[in-house]
């Protein structure tokens, strides 16, 4: 069974971000760099999955700058056996990405699974793991937080609104997008780190799988960070006189109660 | 001036109101303005549509469409797309539509912008903003080709007029083959809660790690009820197993954009904020004066939420009566 996994590596989320001088993206300059959260539970199921089954192997793949080879080397750390570095410019937007790993992923000899998070942590597009799956002309379940095997079904939880969970049954190949639930991501051991930096990253320039930058339908422009808030209003007083004031200026002033 | 379609989804014969704010943004703002229905025996929710102002309302029904799935809810878009030839496709950021736009997307070779704040339309072009980095951050979103352009909006980014009761459709019907679908929904699990989900209503109260145990969240749930808000929660509130993980508002849980959001006893840390920063009114009840969420609220309240909590219940009746 050849299971993928594509991880994105993207700011970590207590860093501070500033916007670069034309507003085109952020300054990357000091950036703590680490796999986005929800691609630990795609490496996690399928690392799993090949502990469950002889002869599988995981390969994982991220697109982006040379950077990401880190984030590679995190996941080969956790236990992946290959990995693939798409070699792709940091300002591709979720159309040129898809059809970067999608273009990959069909030069690989077979592919069953492949695992996502549901939602990069940056960005948070929720468009990359479906264009891929409708690029490879496959089906796609996301958010899933549970999955069933049996054989190459597979029968996924996945959650939608109201705390309602959607059961949905499908067979291999599939892209599946990961979310929270679905298990409880591994730490990469210490000399698991040491063995994956040795680990070959095969690398796959745009221009080996036919996507360039015409592949590209947005742009993000005029970033900003959000505009300095004026102090709200303090209501003082005891609890009662609080309440009154709050509600008042809830229904007459902001008028959304 | 622009022919736009918009997506009306709909579970249960119970349409989405994120989807008719975007029905009555495009009407007011001029456009040739289409609603496509897509389910099963969904007729009965075609007068809504033009109620919030489309010129004209599509169906696309079959028995196959009474439960969605992402492969055959976006064949039935392609359908609509290709039957009223748009230059713009809109739809809520939901569950749903964030999982099958992608599909229509490359099916119908379309760029999309998911999950923007603020819409305008700027001619025949959609004008767009959405947050990045956690909120941390917006961006304006461009569409560099010339083709048909597709946008989802975050729920309450927009609100929503009067409805005009007056008014009436005249459904068209649009086919689509469903043959050789590969995936099947086996069953709907439903949640049970009798409130509204934390990414649609209009206002959420949420509780942090200061409720200290589950049944406390009864007066967060009292306040809520007189309102008809949604009840939220911080992960450390999650963690201690006081409320369920989908009530989670945040960067690991739910993105949220009330027109208000109460936060009781939750401190602000950035991670919070990450997933309730977009929404229009903050107010903050805290006992600490320097907690963060104070940056970020339009009203404060420094006190015991045990005690104020319950004084806003008793205003919001006032209120509502
Ligand atoms: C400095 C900077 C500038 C940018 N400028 C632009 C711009 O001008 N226009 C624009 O549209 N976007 C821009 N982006 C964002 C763009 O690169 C998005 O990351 C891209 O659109 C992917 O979408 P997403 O992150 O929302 O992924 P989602 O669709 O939310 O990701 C879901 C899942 O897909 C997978 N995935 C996503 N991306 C990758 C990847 N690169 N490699 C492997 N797996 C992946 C992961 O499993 C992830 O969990 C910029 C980003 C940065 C950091
Ligand atoms: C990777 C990562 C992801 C995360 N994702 C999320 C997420 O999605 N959502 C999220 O919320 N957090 C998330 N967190 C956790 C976040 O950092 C905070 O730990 C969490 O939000 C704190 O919850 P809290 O405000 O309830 O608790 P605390 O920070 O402990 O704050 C409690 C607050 O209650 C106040 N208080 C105490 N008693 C009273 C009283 N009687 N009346 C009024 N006020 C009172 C205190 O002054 C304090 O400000 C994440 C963290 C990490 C590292």
């Amino acid at each position: 069974m050849n299971l993928y996994v594509c991880i994105k590596q993207v700011p970590d989320t207590e860093t501070k971000i500033k916007v670069n001088g034309d507003g085109s993206g952020i300054d990357t300059a000091g950036i703590k760099w680490i796999m986005s959260s929800y691609d630990e539970f795609g490496v996690e199921e399928a690392l799993r999955l090949k502990e469950k089954t002889p002869g599988a192997t995981v390969t994982v793949v991220s697109a982006g700058p040379d950077r990401v080879i880190e984030t590679l080397r995190t996941a080969l750390a956790m236990g992946a056996d290959n990995a693939i570095h798409v070699e792709l410019p940091e300002t591709a937007d979720s159309a040129m990405t898809a059809k970067a790993i999608a273009g990959t992923l069909k030069k690989e000899a077979k592919v069953d699974l492949v695992f996502f998070g549901k939602e990069a942590l940056d960005v948070a597009a929720s468009q990359v793991p479906q264009l891929v799956a409708a690029h490879l002309g496959i089906p796609a379940v996301t958010v899933v937080c549970g999955i069933e095997y049996a054989g190459s079904n597979l029968k996924c939880k996945r959650e939608i609104e109201g705390g309602s969970f959607e059961m949905v049954e499908v067979a291999a190949p599939v892209v599946i997008a990961g979310s929270k639930g679905l298990n409880e991501p591994r730490y990469a051991t210490l000399p698991n780190i040491m063995k994956a930096k040795k680990k070959e990253v095969k690398a796959v320039k745009l221009a080996d799988i036919g996507v360039s930058a015409s592949d590209q339908k947005i742009k993000m422009k005029n970033l900003q960070l959000p505009p300095p808030k004026q102090a709200g209003k303090k209501i003082d007083g005891d609890a009662g006189v609080q309440a009154q004031q709050l509600a008042q200026a809830l229904h007459n002033e902001a008028k959304v109660i | 001036m622009a022919k736009v379609l918009v997506f009306i989804e709909q579970r249960e014969g119970k349409a989405k109101k994120a989807s008719y704010e975007l029905v009555a943004a495009s009407a007011a703002a001029g456009n040739e303005t289409h609603a496509v229905i897509i389910g099963d025996s969904v007729s009965g929710l075609a007068n809504e549509s033009a109620q919030f102002g489309a010129n004209q309302v599509h169906l696309v029904q079959d028995a196959a469409l009474k439960l969605y799935t992402a492969e055959s809810y976006s064949r039935a878009l392609l359908a609509a797309i290709k039957t009223v030839n748009p230059e713009i496709v809109l739809a809520a950021h939901t569950p749903m539509a964030k999982e099958f736009m992608p599909f229509v997307s490359v099916m119908a070779d379309a760029a999309l912008a998911t999950d923007c704040t603020s819409l305008t339309f700027n001619g025949g072009k959609l004008a767009l903003k959405r947050p990045v980095y956690s909120g941390k951050a917006s961006a304006e979103v461009e569409f560099t080709g010339a083709g048909m352009q597709m946008a989802t909006i975050r729920p309450n980014s927009i609100g929503l007029p009067k409805p005009d009761t007056s008014k009436t459709a005249d459904p068209g019907s649009i086919s689509v083959d469903l043959s050789g679908l590969k995936t099947k929904i086996l069953e709907v699990v439903k949640g049970n809660s009798a409130r509204p989900d934390v990414t649609e209503a209009a206002i959420v109260v949420s509780g942090g790690r200061s409720l200290k145990n589950a049944e406390n969240f009864k007066i967060l749930e009292d306040l809520a009820d007189t309102v008809g808000a949604a009840v939220g929660a911080s992960r450390a509130a999650v963690d201690a197993g006081y409320r369920p993980h989908r009530d989670q508002v945040g960067q690991t849980g739910k993105v949220v954009s009330p027109s208000c959001y109460i936060a009781c006893g939750i401190s602000g840390a950035i991670q919070h904020l990450a997933g309730m920063r977009s929404s229009k009114v903050i107010v903050a009840i805290n006992s600490d004066p320097q907690a963060p969420i104070f940056q970020i609220a339009d009203y404060g309240i420094v006190g015991d939420l045990f005690q104020v909590v319950p004084a806003l219940t008793t205003e919001f009746k006032k209120i509502k009566e």
